[in-house]
């Protein structure tokens, strides 16, 4: 493995998650009982794809800066995982909220907002398809990624403050309810849960990144 | 009149502390405590550590055979 000391980390995070997440004691929550274990798992999806899609389009700007194919492969890359991790975040979230909210799709605007916020991201991959030219289907990308990230901040961090949410928080804190998290969970969640899930994330797309290197090594004259 | 006054404060103090321990007082929850005290947790933390494990060591070798490839690319 290559620098292999982070992802040894991350594997020891997650266990930690995983093992201490369904031992040890949570606070008892009418409606949520025991699913607030699933504040673990379901919300660091959201932390990783904001971190993934944050480093997407910092190579987006780089390509634009110096139009390198190496920027362009990193930038889709991160966009991939991201994108992985928001529908991870979207199904774990409707089957959490079937057994607490009553339905897993009550319209809720924050649900609203990553399903908009993912299809907007799916559209810079259809758009990216649709060209054939690799230097135009960069250029056109990295643009297009500039406005799907900037997008995401009304959609996932704005709105959802602004209307009523069936969310912990109401208007004011969509994500977490600092209420429902006592000290022990919060060990578990900023310490484990976070760093774990975004580092498995990275893990991957340098993983992807790797590949494409040598798969487009002809492309990249490096 | 003082005294009527005494008394509401008095009456007003004694509304909000026992409200306030009508608020705190703990119901019972609902949590899967059977299944903590019969031990039985331990057999899903089992089966899912066995999942992630078998993740991770796919993972890692997808990222070894990727470290094998970047040599043989450089050689060439």
């Amino acid at each position: 493995m290559k620098k292999s000391w982070w992802k040894i980390l991350c594997i020891a995070l997650l266990f930690y998650t995983l093992i201490g997440g369904l031992i040890l004691d949570v606070p008892r929550k009418k409606i949520l009982n025991e699913t607030i274990r699933n504040i673990y798992f379901h919300v660091p999806m959201w932390f990783g794809m904001m971190v993934l899609l944050t480093c997407s389009v910092v190579y987006s700007i780089k390509y634009l800066r110096k139009p390198d194919l190496l920027h362009d492969i990193y930038a889709t890359a991160y966009a991939r995982t991201g994108m992985l991790f928001g529908v991870l975040g979207l199904i774990t979230g409707a089957v959490w909220a079937n057994y607490t909210w009553g339905k897993p799709w009550s319209n809720d605007i924050k649900q609203l907002g990553a399903a908009m916020a993912l299809l907007i991201y799916a559209a810079y991959f259809v758009l990216r398809n649709s060209m054939t030219d690799i230097d135009k289907r960069a250029r056109v990308g990295a643009v297009y990624n500039i406005f799907a990230f900037a997008m995401l901040f009304p959609a996932l961090w704005i709105v959802p403050r602004l209307m009523e949410s069936l969310h912990p928080g109401g208007a004011g804190n969509p994500g977490a309810d600092p209420r429902d998290m006592d000290g022990r969970m919060r060990l578990i969640f900023w310490l484990g849960a976070v760093p774990g899930f975004i580092l498995l994330g990275l893990w991957i797309s340098t993983i992807i990144i790797r590949f494409r290197k040598i798969e487009d090594k002809n492309l990249l004259h490096v | 009149m003082f005294n009527l006054s005494v008394k509401k404060t008095v009456l007003a103090v004694l509304l909000l502390v026992t409200g306030q321990s009508a608020l705190y007082a703990q119901e019972k929850v609902e949590m899967a405590d059977g299944l903590r005290s019969s031990g039985k947790i331990y057999v899903v933390v089992v089966v899912l550590a066995i999942i992630l494990a078998g993740l991770f060591v796919f993972l890692i070798n997808i990222d070894r055979k990727v470290s094998r490839l970047e040599k043989e690319s450089q050689k060439q």
